[in-house]
């Protein structure tokens, strides 16, 4: 496990914000909203939760000039979108033919090391959490690999060995991500998810990915375990900064 | 952590550390252990029955929070206030709004709430201030009053059907100028009986809005305008006339020390919102009366030492305060 480290208040003009820290990897997210949705032609019968994931050119080691919308971007805000919605409690924002809210989330990388597609989750969750929106849970997420250690770096994911992305709900017991997801995995999930630590394994979300490398059963309920560890110990130190922060509001304030 | 952005000093850090602790403890006791984030559950004595209100959430028979807050509790009522969160508004919140729009009959309002308020033309007084129907004349000049991005002063009037309405059916609201506006987080505004203040020493209104916007400005008097010639008046060549001369005012200077004096409270109100603390006339003053004490230039007020020195005066306020009771 890396270390992780977290910050209440990045981005003074937004809702919501937070800087997420896990090794060398290096995140912030804004959160805006509830707010009423500004492109009108994409109404819907729920509150919107739209996200926009973008790393800075500077975050890696070679400096490539990536388009804004390439695949991988648009992927991994289909993802953290997706996770956070699975925890937003929508249906309390008001809704009407008249009104429609959105909440919009940035996530930016500024260091890259590996593991950012988590590292932006548990960011959002942050800034979800500041900027005072209702939430069933804290979702968490971490990165397990088959280098028998989680939260990995920029080398060892590129060693090539297997590695799963899983993002949970801690206190609900509940998995809200797990990446890659192939149809084989769908199947193990709910046998593994309950043998290792009664984690109950929820309708997977999100489309399949293929798989970079093979994983035998036995090393893949290893490597969920570590994963589910992992999450769990993150989730433990976001609720202490969370807590301490909202004391330190608090009392700040005063009567 | 929010962490208070300051460049400091070392002894600058020891000494806020060492003030946010006396705060903390001067706190701690009135109540203690409130604080919830999200997931927590919320201990409550269920034989009593219990009605869960805002924040809260049914989990297995367990009450827990949504929001990261304060628990409040009113007989069975258990709900969490939260802290950083964007305005809702009650009805009789004074409030100030920039106009985003101009549309049929009625102004739209950014009040930093979730949604545009509406402030209907027929739901304000006439800049003339003659009570009459409102014509189709009037509707067309509508920008006469209030145009895009002016900063207006009104108060909630509750929900309808198509949103949030707000009113300003008196002299003391309406449009803002000369002046500046801030924006503090809404939870540092506490509703009181009194949001208009004259701080009469320095010539300066200023106006806590409730959902966070603070405006200071020239002190303006509220004169009672009521014309005589109410024929005339209804004439909207007249109306136009009047912005006409309304503009020619504008061209009037403010004084330069009223303008200083408005950028000092100004100045004050930023201070307690980077330092989080509440913000009343009362503090808003202190710190004013502390910056021309020290013969601090205006941009001074902002830097890290005055800072320091507004977050250990105010321990002791507070210290004092609770002595007295």
């Amino acid at each position: 496990m890396r270390q992780i480290r977290a910050e209440i208040g990045a981005v003074s003009k937004a809702d919501g914000s937070a800087m997420f820290e896990m090794g060398n990897t290096k995140v912030i997210a804004a959160v805006y909203g509830p707010r009423e949705v500004q492109n009108r032609s994409q109404i819907s019968n729920h509150a919107l939760v739209r996200c926009e994931y973008s790393m800075a050119n500077f975050s890696t080691g070679d400096r490539m000039r990536k388009s804004k919308g390439d695949r991988r971007s648009t992927e991994i805000s289909l993802v953290i979108r997706q996770t956070m919605e699975a925890s937003i409690l929508t249906h309390l924002l008001p809704r009407s033919q008249l009104l429609n809210l959105q909440i919009d989330i940035y996530v930016q990388v500024l260091q890259a090391d590996g593991g950012t597609r988590s590292a932006c989750i548990n960011a959002a969750t942050l800034a979800l959490a500041d900027a005072g929106i209702p939430m069933r849970d804290l979702v968490t997420s971490c990165s397990a690999g088959y280098l028998n250690s989680t939260n990995l770096n920029y080398v060892e994911d590129s060693a090539g060995g297997p590695d799963v992305t899983l993002g949970i709900l801690p206190k609900l017991d509940k998995v809200t991500l797990l990446q890659p997801l192939s149809i084989f995995f769908q199947v193990l999930l709910s046998v593994i998810g309950r043998e290792s630590g009664g984690v109950e394994a929820v309708i997977p979300l999100l489309p399949s990915k293929a798989m970079d490398s093979k994983l035998p059963i036995d090393i893949l309920e290893n490597v969920m375990q570590l994963a589910i560890e992992g999450c769990k110990a993150i989730a433990n130190y976001i609720r202490e900064i969370l807590l301490e922060n909202t004391k330190q509001l608090e009392y700040r304030r005063g009567v | 952590m929010r962490g208070i952005q300051l460049p400091l000093s070392k002894t600058q850090k020891v000494r806020l550390q060492k003030t946010l602790e006396q705060l903390e403890s001067l706190s701690s006791k009135v109540n203690s252990d409130a604080s919830v984030i999200i997931a927590d559950s919320i201990p409550v004595n269920h034989e009593d029955g219990v009605l869960k209100g805002h924040g809260t959430a049914d989990l297995n028979g367990e009450v827990v929070a949504t929001l990261c807050g304060v628990v409040e509790r009113v007989n069975k009522l258990v709900y969490v206030r939260a802290l950083r969160s964007r305005y809702k508004p009650e009805v009789g919140d004074i409030v100030i709004g920039r106009v985003a729009e101009v549309a049929q009959k009625r102004w739209r309002l950014d009040i930093n709430f979730n949604q545009d308020a509406v402030l209907m033309l027929s739901s304000m007084n006439m800049p003339d201030g003659v009570q009459r129907r409102r014509t189709a004349l009037d509707e067309l000049n509508m920008r006469c009053i209030f145009e895009e991005n002016d900063v207006v002063c009104a108060e909630v009037r509750g929900f309808q059907h198509d949103g949030l309405h707000l009113q300003a059916r008196s002299r003391k609201y309406g449009k803002l100028n000369r002046g500046q506006l801030l924006t503090v987080p809404p939870y540092l505004v506490k509703r009181q009986k009194q949001h208009f203040h004259h701080l009469e020493e320095f010539g300066v209104d200023l106006i806590l809005g409730c959902n966070g916007f603070i405006w200071v400005g020239e002190h303006i008097e509220a004169k009672d305008d009521m014309v005589e010639d109410q024929v005339s008046q209804s004439d909207p060549q007249v109306l136009l006339h009047n912005s006409a001369s309304l503009e020619e005012q504008e061209k009037n200077y403010t004084i330069l020390d009223i303008r200083k004096y408005i950028c000092r409270a100004a100045n004050a109100v930023r201070v307690l919102s980077v330092l989080g603390f509440n913000i009343t006339l009362e503090i808003i003053k202190g710190i004013i009366d502390l910056s021309l004490s020290m013969n601090l230039d205006i941009h001074e007020m902002l830097g890290s030492e005055f800072c320091v020195l507004v977050a250990e005066k105010e321990a002791e306020r507070r210290s004092s305060n609770k002595k007295k009771r």
